[in-house]
């Protein structure tokens, strides 16, 4: 080393330019450090940026008050007043009777389905039980709050961007007949919204153009590896494809084309469809969906119907939403249903305790974590009672008892290696040994505690080692000088001094242990359990496979769900790190 | 039923205690002084004889005669159904134990019933035998010890061998552990390549992964186990990991170790153990949710068309996730190399980079070597990151802006996924055979390389 080192000392040390490279060499180096801190430093931040982000979405729940009447036939029609019976009632019809008559213009099916869907198919549920516990509500109507669905809540909360209001200056003439209606205005009031379809046409055709010329650059590059084909399989293979691109090329150039056609001619009606964003008109007390227009013309579909046919009428005015119906999962039906409900006070948005109330759910609006909760409570007990105490005890027996032998060695290099096993490999153990061999019931918190214990022991032994052997020999020698065995004078004297070192260890082993998913995963905790679990042999789910499950849901509003979720694993873990912190401050003394 | 037992066991072993210590007090009239051992220890003798005896006695006629019971009753069910598969006998004989707990059953029939009759009859008998056994023991237990109390009664040294040899016995769970991890992979793995005919060399070097596609024919096609592809994947990732893991962690070891003030030691390394101490199913999450779209927009900004499940995401998560990993091994054998070869080196008037570069660097380079190591084999085995963020499909491509699959995320899809337990296991328990023992050996070799290391420094 001395030998490197001195060769390549620089020459010279006196010219200038060579400190000034030497001086730049070292402030290279700092830099590169302090990138890689804020690189770290980035990451870290963006990581719990996204989950906080994620997790504010779940903070609220939204409710619909609407007046729901208690039909006593569709209920109770005997008149009992027994609560089994009124459970049983059809509570799902009253709910959606309540919503048809508040909006009795939307008749055609499958906006009726939107229209329903707008409250939680768990609402009627909480109806029912209320009409249960009070059975003298039957007959009478009642203002329910009902809780919002998912795509509603999503809405409130502003996931499927805003309406925004375009101004208006003329007057606006309604006539509507069998459910659509005609509108006119005075002046041309829908040519900026003429000009921005066109707008949209425009920028479509181009995305198709971009496509296009890539599928061209994949057609040149398929006609070389015709050219340098060698055997007639590869040539085939190099025609089926250029060709395939080809076809596809062209079919995107032809319909850009179309499109740029409709954008530039300068008359005619454009349609709205689907693809476009949506407008909506208000007229009077009347809610219309603008399906056609042209400059001063607009042709629409009648949500909710205006009491009276307007003409020449100042109260109007035109909203645009910020994403097509296609790209955003609340219909405009429903839209106009929430934005009314909206207006007349009916929607409130509370504190979300059924998040932490409640078990797992398919529907995400009625999904909370208790049951992982509770679950993970349930495994991280056996995880303790079984890790904890093994793991003293084979501290102490290495450290204070073990004659140094191969036994020993043995013991020790296996617990460094068990400490560096992939987790996913106790899994597999614990599926084939403590499932397969055991019998011990599957998905139950006593396989995963089971599991984890395994995992979690190096930790602790290490953890305990370390402790035990920073107790000085001074406190052993005095024990035995006493004439305490070495039994008691592990026991008595090293134990408790060593106690807060091993309890430190435990508690962020234990920690770790809270976070593990993938050995849970082997040993079947991830099935779909609604349930709380009372015990160690229930079947249970646990905080971090919830992450997992939830994460894989296509519903967006479980994306929510999942953040809060880590934000409530992560609280648990800080507080156990915390903790450990606090203990290791407190108690751990330098000899 | 387990738990009344636990509890019976727990009062007998302290009423024991208690009268053995009485007893021994009363056999000197209560002068102590006239006894080896001190009352408690006597005590002690007969609670942790009756505690072993018990909790031996409930954990073994717990399992064994459920091995029994099945095993027995699968035999007559296989008589019955001599046709059918194993899993459809194993069906019959979950149902039959649904019916005698009055569960529900997926299917109820004769032989369900004729079954589950036979099964209560032989719960409950062997019920009552270990209810017997258990009570029995405890009690002789809790007299023999008894009887053995007396004036000059080692009960001290008894009790502390016993607690002894139950020290030792703790100790050696690591090793069972470890027995109990190699079995149950070989067992699997070996009754796997007996099924494709021993052709190890197709599942090592082919490279069409499809294990379950003849399964419904009811065989494994040899040639459909290449696992060239999952390895490709793996390592792939890894790569990309610690492409990014690497040179970030060993920059900031170096900063930390070398240039740092207290202060920002003090901010700095808390921000990397928090690092440390998120869940990989959090990093997973980030990846999926965060990474993954902000790559395929930033690849799509350029004209690159980046798969949502890319390799070069779970990659750079996983890079991520390793960076204080990396950057506490490192930081802790830089901090090793001793002060004396850095006070020669400015002591030739070096600079600070060039003491770093020309004198700690090589002298520290086997235990960055090894920390490097440690990463890599815990990269190789990280799981959620992969089965989050990287794809399903067997994939053999070097490009890393396209889904590959991993080993891990392998195995969590052959053991979570439809097919019957017997048959996924095979596949899944090699995959996790072959990276035990890719890791163990990383890891060994990290661990010469530090001992190597240090014994050059001590």
């Amino acid at each position: 080393m001395a030998g490197r080192t001195a060769g390549t000392v620089p020459a010279g040390l006196a010219g200038g330019a060579s400190v000034r490279r030497r001086r730049n060499a070292e402030l290279r180096l700092k830099v590169y450090g302090v990138t890689a801190i804020l690189v770290a430093g980035l990451a870290l931040f963006s990581l719990l940026g996204s989950v906080l982000y994620q997790a504010s979405g779940a903070v609220t729940e939204s409710y619909i008050t609407i007046p729901v009447t208690l039909e006593s036939d569709r209920i109770d029609p005997d008149g009992t007043g027994d609560p089994n019976v009124i459970l049983r009632g059809s509570f799902g019809t009253l709910t959606k009777n309540a919503l048809k008559s508040l909006f009795p213009d939307v008749t055609a099916r499958s906006a009726r389905r939107e229209l329903y869907d707008i409250i939680s198919v768990g609402a009627p549920f909480e109806l029912a039980e209320l009409v249960a516990s009070d059975p003298g509500l039957v007959g009478q109507t009642i203002d329910f709050r009902f809780l919002a669905s998912d795509v509603a809540d999503l809405y409130l909360k502003g996931s499927f961007g805003e309406m925004t209001e375009i101004e208006t200056r003329g007057l606006v003439s309604v006539f509507t007949h069998d459910g659509n209606a005609v509108i006119s205005s005075s002046v041309n009031d829908f040519a900026g919204l003429v000009t921005e379809v066109k707008n949209l046409l425009l920028e479509d055709a181009k995305r198709l153009r971009v496509q296009a010329a890539r599928q061209n650059n994949a057609v040149r590059v398929f006609e070389r590896r015709m050219a340098s084909a060698v055997g007639n399989e590869e040539l085939a293979e190099a025609e089926r494809k250029k060709n395939a691109a080809v076809a596809k090329r062209d079919g995107l150039v032809r319909d850009a084309e179309e499109l740029e056609a409709r954008a530039n001619a300068v008359l005619g009606a454009e349609q709205l469809d689907r693809d476009n964003r949506s407008v909506f008109l208000r007229a009077g007390d009347g809610w219309l969906k603008i399906t056609e227009i042209d400059a001063t013309h607009a042709e629409g579909k009648i949500i909710v119907a205006p009491s009276i046919d307007l003409e020449n009428s100042p109260d109007w005015s035109l909203y645009i939403t910020d994403l097509p119906e296609a790209a955003r999962k609340v219909s405009d039906t429903q839209i106009v249903a929430i934005e009314e409900l909206k207006a007349s006070g009916a929607v409130e948005s509370v504190f979300n305790w059924r998040f932490f109330s409640s078990g797992d759910s398919r529907e995400p609006e009625l999904a909370g974590i208790w049951g992982a909760v509770v679950g993970s409570f349930w495994t991280m007990l056996v995880t303790f009672l079984l890790a904890f105490p093994v793991g003293v005890a084979a501290a102490i027996y290495l450290e204070e008892f073990a004659p140094r032998n191969h036994f020993t060695d043995l013991i020790e290099v296996n617990i460094n290696n068990l400490a560096a096993v992939p987790s996913i490999i106790f899994g597999l153990l614990g599926l084939s040994v403590f499932l397969g061999v055991f019998g011990v019931p599957r998905s139950a918190p006593l396989a995963g505690g089971i599991v984890l214990a395994l995992m979690t022991l190096p930790t602790i032994i290490i953890a305990g080692r370390a402790a035990i052997k920073a107790v000085p020999p001074s406190i052993r020698d005095a024990a035995l000088g006493v004439g305490a065995s070495k039994m008691q004078a592990t026991f008595h004297h090293v134990l408790p001094l060593a106690m807060p070192g091993i309890l430190t260890g435990t508690i962020i082993g234990m920690a770790q242990a809270l976070g593990e998913t993938a050995p849970l995963i082997m040993v079947g905790m991830v099935a779909f359990i609604v349930d709380v679990p009372g015990g160690i042999t229930d079947s249970a789910s646990v905080l971090p496979v919830q992450v997992f499950r939830w994460s894989d849901f296509p519903e967006r509003a479980f994306e929510a769900k999942t953040g809060a979720t880590i934000v409530v694993l992560m609280i648990f873990l800080m507080a156990m790190n915390i903790l450990a912190i606090i203990l290791r401050r407190r108690f751990e003394r330098r000899w | 039923m387990t738990s009344v037992l636990l509890a019976f066991v727990a009062v007998v072993a302290l009423a024991a205690f208690v009268i053995s210590r009485q007893r021994a007090l009363v056999l000197v009239d209560g002068n102590g002084a006239l006894l080896h051992s001190r009352p408690a220890y006597h005590g002690l003798h007969s609670l942790i004889w009756v505690l072993i005896v018990g909790m031996a006695s409930v954990i073994v006629l717990t399992v064994v005669p459920g091995l029994i019971i099945d095993s027995t009753l699968m035999a007559r069910i296989a008589v019955s159904l001599p046709d059918e598969p194993t899993i459809a006998h194993e069906l019959v004989l979950s149902d039959a134990k649904a019916i005698a707990a009055s569960r529900l059953a997926s299917k109820t029939d004769e032989l369900r019933y004729a079954i589950s009759a036979d099964y209560s009859r032989m719960a409950s008998f062997w019920g009552w035998v270990r209810a017997a056994l258990v009570i029995g023991g405890t009690a002789a237990a809790a007299l023999l010890t008894l009887r053995v109390v007396r004036a000059s009664a080692r009960a001290r040294n008894r009790f502390e061998t016993i607690v002894r040899v139950l020290l030792a016995c703790m100790a050696t769970i690591a090793i069972l552990t470890t027995v109990g991890i190699v079995l149950s992979l070989i067992f699997e793995t070996l009754s796997f390549f007996e099924k494709i005919g021993w052709r190890i060399d197709k599942f090592l070097f082919g490279t069409t992964w499809s294990p379950l596609s003849g399964v419904h024919t009811g065989h494994l096609d040899a040639d459909k186990v290449g696992a060239i592809p999952l390895f490709a994947g793996t390592l792939m990732i890894t790569l990309i990991a610690m492409l990014v893991a690497v040179p970030i962690g060993l920059f900031a070891a170096i900063y930390l170790s070398d240039f740092a003030d207290r202060r920002v030691r003090g901010f700095v390394k808390p921000m990397l153990e928090i690092l440390a101490g998120i869940p990989t199913v959090v990093y997973g999450f980030f990846a999926a949710i965060t990474v993954a779209p902000f790559l395929r927009g930033a690849g799509e900004s350029i004209g690159l068309s980046v798969a949502s499940e890319s390799a070069l995401v779970a990659g750079v998560v996983m890079g991520i996730m390793i960076i204080p990993f990396i950057s506490s091994l490192s930081d802790d054998v830089i901090n090793a190399v001793p002060q004396s070869l850095r006070d020669g080196s400015y002591g030739l008037g070096a600079t600070k980079a060039e003491t770093i570069r020309l004198v700690v660097l090589p002298a520290a380079l086997p235990g960055i070597v090894s920390a490097a190591l440690l990463g890599f084999s815990r990269a190789v085995g990280e799981t959620m990151i992969v089965v989050m963020a990287a794809g399903q499909g067997a994939n053999l491509t070097a490009n890393p802006l396209e889904a590959v699959t991993t080993v891990t995320v392998q195995i969590v899809m052959l053991i979570t996924g439809d097919t019957e337990a017997e048959t996924a296991a095979g596949p899944a328990f090699t995959l996790g055979f072959t990276l035990f023992c890719v890791t163990l050996l990383m890891n060994v070799a990290a661990q010469r390389l530090v001992r190597r290391y240090r014994e050059l420094y001590e």
